[in-house]
Order: structure tokens, then sequence, then C-alpha cells
């Protein structure tokens, strides 16, 4: 059950605390490289509350946070993004009156000559192929996130989590916004990111899409970890049961 | 190019510009309207206009605004008459720059540390800095007659084109190549798209919203010393209809209102109409009052034409 290989993020009995409120528990996970791990629980199970430890919105109260193996403390989410940790929002976090290509390296744009000029060719170009390797389909990297459709929005938004992550990909339930077709698309590009040797951190509601893309799944209740299970060894059932409590 | 590229905003003040000096030439030909003389008037005239309206693109495009602009100008026409009269000229733009400086300051830092919004916070330094304009000097104007700062901030000409000129042009490049072309315009535009947005892009929005008010001031402190140089004195009245012209111009150039969007060529050729407008007006031979009514009229209609976001789009 080991695996050989390090894990890109290890989450080593991290607590949470909001004042008074115990918003997360004791709660250990590993992701490897290549890897999709599913986060599920039901709503207050402190899925988000981890996600955001991992992304340095929030420092844990307790335990510890290992980029391949090494301990790492993030002051900001701009420190965890210095380290190749991305994270794909629910909610889109792209400029809607902006270029795709210019959304593509928003905060780290090209530049070029010593008058550090913006390089929009190859951003465009750059964009262009990244969208094609994920089969995000758009008709130029040169039109506004406002002209694409939800579906292909995310396209984008995945794509420049795969570009800059070097680690790893957080992601707090990418398709909740999306329609059924636009849903199985960005799976789709889910899976060709982990392909191209990511790792994938997938918050999500949806137990069919769990099922559809995860390697393992790793259940919370009321902040508390209850358990994790190999999506080929787990039943529907189960993972139900688990979230719930009810046996 | 998709078709999507050709609004009407992008291109309608340009027609429109175009429009108003053929209807000017047309119904002022005998005034002299396309004389040499008026048409480098109507430059001299716009210049400090056009310095605010490139400073102003940053401002509305980072999703702020500066309504203390024309009190700055006034504030620093006459701090650098003034500190003329006793000191060098060099010392005396320091100063009027200062004011500017000083003001920008404010602005930005009551906006970022104290997250208020720049439309209340200007508001308020915009009586503040008037009434400190009236008070150091009574009211009165401020005669300056150092000729090298004169000649060198707006009366003087190089051949037959007026020192503004260059002004106006190098405000118009500075602007055009730090909005268009330095990563810093890309962030103005992303922070007044979407502050959430690019903040968890990485970009330092407090930074953009600090840095874009410092320009706006040290900008409307600049036209306050073209105005001395060019009208060799100072006096609190100067700048006070700038306001609503820079907007206007900046506006009708294709900026957004409400950040995301801006164009500096748009800004440069909104108050170039704004500024012919003016010239034509008078040419025309209409009252102040009439000028004013004239001037409201038509901004209204070209807001219309430009302003207009697509209908069912949430912006």
């Amino acid at each position: 059950m080991i695996p050989a290989t390090t894990p890109v993020v290890r989450v080593e009995r991290v607590r949470k605390e909001f004042r008074a409120v115990l918003a997360v528990d004791a709660v250990t996970l590993e992701v490897n490289p290549g890897e999709i791990v599913a986060l599920v629980g039901d709503n207050g199970a402190g899925k988000s509350t981890v996600v955001k430890c991992i992304a340095g919105v929030h420092p844990p109260t307790a335990g510890r946070i290992l980029l391949d193996g090494q301990p790492v403390h993030f002051a900001n989410p701009l420190d965890a993004r210095s380290h190749g940790i991305e994270v794909v929002f629910q909610d889109l976090a792209l400029a809607k009156a902006q270029p795709v290509y210019m959304n593509m390296f928003l905060g780290r744009e090209l530049v070029k000559g010593p008058l550090r000029l913006l390089d929009r060719a190859s951003m465009a170009a750059e964009t262009k192929r990244l969208l094609a390797e994920l089969d995000v389909r758009i008709d130029s990297p040169q039109q506004t996130i406002r002209d694409l459709s939800g579906g292909q929005r995310q396209g984008v938004a995945i794509a420049r989590a795969m570009h800059w992550a070097r680690r790893l990909v957080l992601m707090d339930e990418p398709t909740a916004a999306l329609g059924v077709g636009e849903t199985a698309r960005v799976e789709e590009q889910i899976r060709r990111m982990r392909d191209r040797g990511r790792a994938i951190l997938l918050v999500s509601h949806s137990l069919d899409q769990v099922f559809r893309l995860a390697d393992r799944i790793c259940v919370l209740r009321r902040g508390r970890q209850v358990g994790s299970r190999r999506t080929s060894e787990a039943t529907g059932d189960e993972i139900v049961a688990m979230i719930t409590g009810l046996r | 190019m998709s078709l999507r590229t050709v609004e009407p905003r992008r291109y309608v003040v340009y027609v429109a510009f175009l429009l108003i000096l053929a209807f000017f030439a047309a119904t002022l030909h005998d005034d002299g309207f396309l004389s040499q003389t008026n048409l480098l008037n109507i430059v001299r005239q716009t210049t400090p206009v056009t310095v605010m309206a490139v400073a102003v693109v940053f401002v509305l495009s980072a999703g702020e605004i500066d309504l203390s602009l024309g009190s700055v100008v006034a504030l620093s026409a006459l701090v650098t008459a003034y500190v003329m009269q006793s000191q060098s000229a060099f010392l005396a733009v320091a100063a009027g720059l200062g004011v500017g400086l000083g003001v920008g300051v404010v602005n930005g830092l009551f906006v970022t540390l104290l997250r208020l919004p720049s439309f209340l916070v200007t508001l308020a330094t915009m009586g503040l800095v008037a009434g400190l304009g009236r008070s150091i000097t009574n009211l009165e104007s401020v005669a300056v007659e150092n000729q090298d700062f004169t000649n060198l901030f707006g009366s003087g000409n190089v051949g037959p084109i007026p020192g503004l000129a260059f002004w106006a042009l190098g405000a118009v490049a500075l602007g055009q190549l730090a909005f268009r072309h330095r990563r810093f315009g890309a962030h103005v535009v992303a922070t007044g798209d979407d502050g959430v947005a690019a903040r968890a892009s990485g970009i330092r929005v407090d930074r953009v919203r600090f840095t874009v008010l410092l320009v706006s001031g040290l900008a409307a402190a600049l036209a306050g010393i073209l105005y001395t140089g060019r009208l060799q004195g100072a006096s609190y009245t100067l700048g006070a209809q700038d306001l609503l012209t820079v907007i206007a111009a900046v506006v009708i150039g294709g900026t957004r209102l409400f950040g995301g969007e801006g164009s500096i060529i748009g800004a440069l050729v909104g108050s170039l109409i704004m500024g012919t407008l003016a010239n034509g007006l008078i040419l025309l031979g209409l009252s102040s009052s009439q000028q004013l009514i004239s001037q409201g009229a038509l901004l209204l209609l070209a807001i219309s034409l430009t302003l207009r976001e697509p209908r069912g789009e949430t912006p």
C-alpha cells in the first residue's frame, strides 16, 4: 500500500480551528504525481478548509503539510503558488473583459527586451498551444472571456492551472456551474492534465463524477477523516454510508 | 479579426472628431477656424486636459475615480507661482508637483489602507484642496515673470509648433507605453475588471490602486504648472471646469467608467474633441452659458453613442 514514490503533497494530521469552531481535525492525505484524489463529504465537512490550508489561504492550527517530503509553511496564496500549487475555483477567477491569452498569463505576463514590453504574440501562441493540448476549443486566444461559454471558461482556467502548476492542482467544485455536456468535456480535460503527470486534489459534490475521475477517495465528516478508499475497490453505497455516517 | 472587434464605440470617437471638424470648418470658414493659428490654439488649450486624460485612463480602468483633479490643478498652479516669487523656478516646479504628489498619496492611502471608495475620498480632498488654494492667496491671482519657466511650460514654441504640443505628445507616448506595453497597464485593467480575480492571480491590487491615484495627482499638478506657464500666472479658478471635461474626454475615448477597459489614444482624441468644441462654440459667438448648455447636450449625445453596454450583458 505504501507508494514507492514520494507523494507530491502530504497533509499530516492537519487541524484548523476558527476561534472556538473546530473546522478540521487530524486530516491526513497524500496525492502522488499523475493521480487524482477526491475529497468528499457533506456540506460543512471541512473539504474547502483542507483545500484552503494547502493553498496558503489559512495556516493550519496544528499538523504539517509536506511538499515532495519537505515541510512547508505558506504565508499566503502567492507563497503557495511560488511552490507550484495552483487552484481552480468554481467561480472562475478570470478577468472577463480581458483576452484569453492575458488571463492565461495574468500576474505573470511574458515580457521581452530591455524595456520589458509585453510579449503579446508569444503569450497568444503559447495559449493556443496549451488549449490545444487540453482540447479546449475556442476560436482564438484574442477572444475575451465574456465571449466564452461557462465550459470554455473553465477550460481556460484549467489550462492556466496546468501551465503554472509544477506540483499540484487543487480543484474546488470545478464543474458545479456547468451543464452535462460541458461537464463531460471539463472532466476529459482534467484526465488529460493527470496524464501529463500533475497531482490533482478534487473537491466534488457529485459522487458520479468522483467515481469517473478519481483514483482514490478521501471522506470527511464533520471535520474528521472517516476513511480513504481506492475507487476501484469502493462502491457508491459504501462511500455514501461513510459521508452520512449511516450504516 | 472577428466582427466583434469592430464595435461601434471603438471607432465612433474618430468619426465624431472628423464630423465636428467638418462641421466647424463649414460653418466657421470665414472666422478662421481652420487657420493655422486657431488650430494651434486648440492644441494649446487642450494640452492640460490631455495630460490629465492620460492619467485618468489609468484611474478609471482600475475601477477608481479622482474627483480632486480640478482643485489640484489650482493649488499646484498657485503654489508654483507663489514659490517662484522668492525662489528658483526649479524649486517652484518641484513644489507644484509636490502638491500633486501629496494629494495623490493621501487619496491612495485612504483608498487602500482604509478600504474607502475613491469616489468619497477624492470628493473630500476635492473640497479640502480647493479651500487650501483659496486661502493661501486670499483669492488673489499670482503673476509669474520668469521667462525661462514660461517658455518651457506653455508659452514657448519650437519653430511654428507650440511647446505644449510636445508635453501632450510626451504624456500620450508615456501613457501608451505603460498602458498597452508594460505589465503595469495589464494589471490596471485586470484590477478594474475583477479585483478578486486579479488578486487571486497574484496582482497586488492595492499597489495598483495607490499608483493610479498618485499618477493622477501628479498629472493634475503638471496640468496646473502648464496653465501657469501659458497664462503667465495662476489663479484659484484654474481647472474649475476641467474635471468634467477630462472625464468626458476619457469616457468618449472608449474607457469604461467602471473599470476593465481603457484607451490612451481614445483619450487623446476625446480631449481634442472637447477642445475643438469649446473653441468652435466660442467662434460661433455663443455666450459662456450657451457654451455650457451645448457642451452638456453634446456630451449626452456622445455618451449615448459610445457608452451603451450591449443589451443582455452583465458586466
